[in-house]
Formats: C-alpha cells, structure tokens, sequence
C-alpha cells in the first residue's frame, strides 16, 4: 500500500459567475499591464493524501467520496480530480 | 405545539429564535443540539442562522451531515414545516432538501442591512397566509447568499411555483438594483414542491417586534404565524 496525493479542483461551472475571478482580471492584471490575460477562474484545492494499491484506485476512491459527502454542490460546480503518485 | 430550533456548532441566531417562538409568537420552543437523533416530539423544525462549522469548505455542507438532518428528513418528507433562515436556508440546500445552491455574494462582501422582499407565492406554509406582491421588510446579513441553479431547473421552480420570496425597492418593483447580492432573479426564498421546507436568506426573527425595525415594522412575525397556524389547523 503506498500512498498517494490526490489533488481536487473544486469550480464554479461557466454558467455560475465568479466575481473573484473577474475582480482579479480587471483590477490585478490588467491595470498591472498584463493585457494578454483574458480570463481568470477561481477555484478551491484540497489535497487529499490517500493509501490506495496504485493511482488509480486513489483517484476512483476520491471521486466516490466527493460525490457520497457532496464535497461539491453539482448544481454549482465542477469537480476535477487528478492523483499525483506518492 | 412545540418547535425544535436546532443548534449546530457556530449556530448564532438559535437564542433569538427562541425569543420569538416563546416571548412573541407564545410558542413553546427548544433549543435541539445537532447529533440528537429523535424530533418525534416537535411538530416544525427551525434551521436557525450563524456560521456552522465556520463555514468550512462551503456554508451548510458540514452541517448538512449532523445525526439530527436525517430526522429532519424524515419530517420534511412527512409533510412537517421546516424553515431553513440564513445559514439555515444553506443547510437545506447542501442536504439536498431544497434545489440550488448559494453562492458569494457578487461584491464579494459581507452584506448586513434591511430590505424589502416581494412574496412571489404564497405555496409555502411559511407564506401561505401571505397576498402575492405584498412586501416585507426584513434584515439580511450573509457572505454566501447569491442564489444559483441552472436556467432549465429554473424554469422548473418557476413553473411549480417554487419561487416565494424575491428582493425589491421599497415600492415592490424588482430589479438589478433592489438586487443585493446577484441572485439569480432576485431570489431570496424557495420552497420544496410540497411548500412545507422553505428557506430564505433574510432574518424573520430579527423582523419580528417593531422595536428592532428602523421602519417600525413587525414583518418577520408573519412567516410563523404561517407556520403556527397551519400546525394548528393540520
């Protein structure tokens, strides 16, 4: 058993506003000169360290408990998973 | 009649509504701790405001797990009224108890003032002795009250007649600028299909005695005298 870090990506969905997002576009890197930038998302991490047999087990139980314990509200957000190996 | 108001950790607005229940609305009530178990002595269930869990990972989610939010299903299901206020309106939703979800205010503030709401139905318990458009002045005070769901499920709370409470100015006229925290259409209260779990981002229990109200209003009293009444009658 080995352990792996398995990192979520919680988002608002394109349809749900981010004003976070918007706020740092417009008033951080724009006026900083960055003008190349056309669009900042926000988003919650959480890694999650998890004994699993191999990354894929890790990532299959991770997503299980993200949908069991609701660690999204899928009317809102998007979820996206990716295990990291050890 | 008696009314469960329960207590989660971080539950700030649990005394005041108990306030109202016994000092306004002469009800009993009882402050109920969250890992009870058995509601089989209450006739309504009153999911109070505050910041459960500190709000930790999203407002509501953690509370919406407590031992006691499975009787509270039970009782949503067999037809008990449940108010959700404030925080309280965000553990229905993170329980799935109510569709949606309540997002951060689009200013990105913590908002705390009074304002005018527009009944838009009168389907719920809490509304049901309510005229359509009439309006209540009542306080909000919350970062995550942004109300969202999709544009088809919108339809859907619209077309059976979900939508009970919405923000407007003081004359009832409904707006981006009677609008404080981005809510989709203005919403600031919904109900279940069957109008017994209703939720609502402002505080009727601070807008209960006109002594509290700028405006020397008492309008909070109504959505538990909805409550009360119908208890009484069923």
């Amino acid at each position: 058993m080995k352990t792996y870090l398995v990192k979520v990506v919680i988002e608002n969905k394109a349809s749900a506003r981010d004003p976070e997002g918007e706020t740092i576009l417009k008033d951080l890197l724009i006026k900083g000169g960055y003008k190349k930038v056309k669009a900042v998302r926000t988003a919650k991490l959480l890694k999650m360290w998890v004994e699993a047999e191999n990354d894929k087990e890790a990532k299959e139980m991770v997503s299980k408990l993200c949908d069991e314990l609701r660690i999204y509200n899928p009317v809102a957000h998007t979820c996206s998973i990716n295990a990291e190996g050890e | 009649m008696r009314v469960a108001i329960i207590q989660f950790p971080g539950s700030n607005c649990d005394f005041d509504t108990l306030h109202v229940l016994n000092n306004v609305m002469n009800v009993k009530a009882n402050l109920v701790w969250h890992k009870s178990d058995d509601l089989r002595d209450y006739d309504a269930v009153i999911l109070p405001g505050g910041f459960s869990y500190g709000d930790r990972l999203r407002a509501g989610i953690i509370a919406a797990h407590s031992p006691v939010m499975k009787e509270v299903r039970r009782m949503a299901k067999d037809g008990y009224p449940i108010l959700g206020i404030c925080n309280g309106f965000q553990i229905l939703i993170e329980s799935g108890l109510l569709p949606g979800a309540l997002l951060r205010n689009s200013s990105l503030k913590f908002i705390c003032k009074w304002v005018n709401l527009s009944v838009i139905s009168n389907k719920a318990i809490f509304t049901h002795k309510i005229k359509k458009n009439h309006l209540l002045k009542m306080p909000i005070a919350h970062n995550e009250g942004r109300y969202f769901i999709e544009e088809d499920d919108l339809k859907e709370l619209y077309k059976r007649d979900q939508i009970i409470l919405k923000y407007a100015d003081e004359y009832g006229k409904i707006s981006e600028r009677s609008n404080p925290n981005g809510s989709i259409d203005g919403i600031a209260g919904i109900c279940n299909d069957e109008g017994n779990v209703f939720g609502l981002m402002p505080h009727p229990e601070r807008a209960s005695e006109k002594l509290l109200s700028p405006f020397n209003t008492n309008n909070g009293k109504i959505i538990f005298s909805s409550m009360i009444e119908y208890v009484k009658e069923r």
